[in-house]
């Protein structure tokens, strides 16, 4: 007989909402309009997938431009439908690839791109008139989107036609992934100038991806993952407004980006209460009328945290659930994990069976065929309408505290996920949380390490370095001055910073040279150490 | 009384993800020992610094960029210089094993990998600190 489960064993969601043995129709106010219909609990769209398969969008780079060229153009070969930019740290810390602050560090988490000539290199031979970009920046997204749109424009695209996502989302970084420069205050006007900059010059490009993902893998619950990030959401829209741009202008281009996590159920009610939260507080906070302000559109990822370093290969499983789970609750696009990244940056093969994985949910498993799979379930609706309760009530309280900038500054959220993720990790330690091959049924021989990992050798770092100094001795060195003291002049002044942020890239002055100007005027954000 | 292990827990490198660190620091103050978190993007020079202020017994290093071959090694060396040998370093993260053998040749304790547990990481730094942390 099969070992009794652990004696602790409750059944409740990852998020402690209580699962009983089965359910009964209850109410029936539970039950969501038809998809396409407000509040899109039930999905975005009437036909979803039969219109439109999601985005397959796999997050890569690394080494260098030109490497990570070759990688996008053999993902691009294969089927893959949308491009992501993954940056190396350097690069999301404003730094050039030969500051001592990234030694060790350039090529080895993404790819570098310290100016306009890295970027150029990056979508050589890819015509971004008709791809759909995403990057993934926060701090310097603004300069590195101006490299993009200069970019652009050299290839002769026009602006007004570029699609694309930037993931700008600076207060998931204070709160979570602790990826920032500048202190919030003037990286919101940051953002905020982004925002307007887009709403008047790149209509289909959507200048902001208000991420849960990183909140999750930090350690929240399900419920702090939604609930965190749309009062972040009201906080840009906020923001956006007392700049004097009407609602509707810009709303329709917030794009949101949320985690699939290992507890299937909640995981698709967690994307329907999504929805469902934020077409209310568009109408009735911020009293938007374009339909497509009210409808939130999402990227999913599949939940890096859960993948195992023992026996890696079940990690293509716990990947498929989780993307059943995206698909299932209605996702715009969605990158899927490789099984060897709890080792390294994804090695081609592993990139490739996780692209796969996309493929077979979307043509062999009949998913697409409906738009709300599990919509009028008695179970999944109970959970949906607990979700949107539980969190609903969290962004009360960061309302109560002034918003989210007071909250971030007194260490609210950090301080709940840091909590919450400890208490998961004694549950681990416990065995009251299975993690299969690791605290149960481990050890099988046979199930080992993935054949191959990628390694970044320097050679990546030196290569970057060397072509670095190289542009630093061609380019005019009086036309850089120029640009970057015009743009410590705007940084002080109330302007929008795009404009001037595209001539400084066009000029090729370094990301690290123009943060570096941002953060002369800024100043630099230091967060107290709390455990 | 036992006087409790004093232990620095440190984020050296760019990467700001801080969950593993946290919840070590978390579970070693639970496991009785003094914790110092000295926050995110501490350089070589920084931890070394803390670490004799502090006057530590151990340093513990959370690394998860792959920055790990050129950071821990500096750690090390400064450490020697400074005729602090005797502070025990063990370091967490995401670290391939032929590079974690060539840090344990380096003087580095142990190194975890993902998925080591809690219990096993307190227990390596009790056992490493050789009961030296029962003087009355």
């Amino acid at each position: 007989m099969a070992k009794a489960d652990h004696p602790a064993r409750k059944f409740e969601s990852s998020s402690g909402i209580p699962v009983e043995p089965f359910y009964l129709p209850g109410d029936d106010s539970l039950n969501p309009p038809p998809p396409g219909q407000f509040p899109y609990t039930a999905g975005i769209h009437e036909t979803m997938y039969r219109g439109r398969l999601w985005t397959m969008r796999q997050f890569s780079g690394f080494a260098t431009p030109e490497e990570t060229n070759r990688r996008y153009r053999y993902l691009m070969e294969q089927g893959q439908t949308g491009l992501s930019v993954a940056f190396d740290l350097p690069t999301l810390m404003g730094y050039d690839s030969d500051a001592p602050e990234a030694v060790g560090e350039t090529g080895k988490c993404g790819v570098p791109v310290s100016s306009l000539e890295d970027m150029e290199a990056l979508f050589e031979g890819i015509p971004l008139a008709d791809a759909s970009v995403s990057m993934t920046i926060n701090s310097p997204a603004a300069p590195i989107w101006a490299m993009y749109l200069v970019a652009a424009e050299k290839q002769g695209a026009d602006l007004a036609r570029l699609s694309g996502t930037l993931q700008n989302d600076i207060l998931k970084e204070y709160i979570a992934q602790k990826e920032y420069i500048f202190p919030p205050r003037p990286s919101m006007r940051i953002v905020t100038d982004t925002i307007e900059f887009g709403a008047r010059h790149t209509p289909r490009f959507n200048p902001i991806s208000i991420s849960g993902y990183h909140i999750r893998e930090a350690g929240s619950t399900a419920v702090q993952e939604l609930a965190f990030t749309l009062r972040d959401g009201v906080e840009y829209v906020e923001w956006a407004i007392a700049r004097g741009l009407p609602v509707d202008s810009f709303a329709p281009r917030l794009s949101f980006f949320f985690n699939a996590h290992n507890d299937f159920f909640e995981e698709v009610a967690k994307f329907r209460a999504a929805r469902s939260l934020w077409a209310k507080v568009m109408r009735d906070r911020f009293a938007a009328k374009d339909e497509r302000s009210l409808k939130l559109r999402f990227h999913a990822q599949t939940a890096g945290c859960t993948l195992t370093w023992q026996e890696p290969h079940n990690n293509v499983v716990r990947t498929a659930i989780q993307a059943l789970a995206a698909v299932a609750g209605g996702t715009q696009s969605l990158h899927t994990n490789s099984l060897d990244e709890a080792y390294a940056l994804p090695g081609e093969h592993a990139a490739t069976l996780a692209l796969r994985t996309q493929q077979v949910l979307a043509h062999e498993s009949g998913i697409a065929a409906h738009p709300d799979p599990f919509g009028g379930s008695w179970f999944v609706e109970k959970l949906t309408a607990e979700l949107v309760e539980r969190a609903r009530g969290l962004m009360e309280r960061i309302d109560g505290m002034g918003g989210m900038i007071p909250a971030i500054e007194r260490g609210f959220p950090q301080g709940e996920i840091a909590a919450a993720s400890y208490g998961q990790q004694k549950k681990v330690e416990s065995g009251e949380t299975v993690v299969v091959g690791v605290n149960r049924f481990a050890g099988a021989s046979g199930n080992g390490k993935p054949l191959e990992t990628l390694r970044i050798d320097r050679a990546a770092e030196d290569a970057q370095c060397v072509k670095l100094r190289r542009l630093r001795a061609v380019r005019s060195g009086e036309a850089v001055a120029r640009e970057l003291g015009r743009l410590r002049r705007v940084a002080e002044s109330e302007t929008n910073l795009m404009p001037v942020l595209m001539d400084a890239a066009r000029a090729y002055a370094t990301l690290g040279e123009i943060c570096s100007a941002l953060a002369d005027v800024f100043g630099r954000w230091v967060e107290t150490p709390s455990v | 009384m036992n006087t409790p292990i004093r232990v620095l827990v440190a984020k050296p490198g760019l990467d700001g993800h801080d969950r593993g660190a946290k919840v070590i620091a978390r579970a070693l103050r639970d496991a009785g020992m003094e914790v110092i978190y000295t926050g995110l993007r501490q350089t070589p020079e920084m931890i070394v610094n803390a670490a004799l202020q502090e006057d530590v017994r151990v340093i513990g290093l959370s690394i998860l960029s792959g920055a790990h071959n050129v950071i821990v090694p500096k750690v090390m060396e400064l450490l020697r210089g400074k005729g602090m040998s005797d502070v025990i370093v063990i370091v967490g993260g995401i670290i391939p094993d032929e590079d974690a053998r060539n840090l344990v040749q380096q003087g580095v304790t142990q190194v975890f990998q993902p998925g080591a547990s809690l219990d096993g990481i307190a227990k390596c730094i009790r056992e490493a600190c050789g009961g030296q942390h029962d003087a009355i």
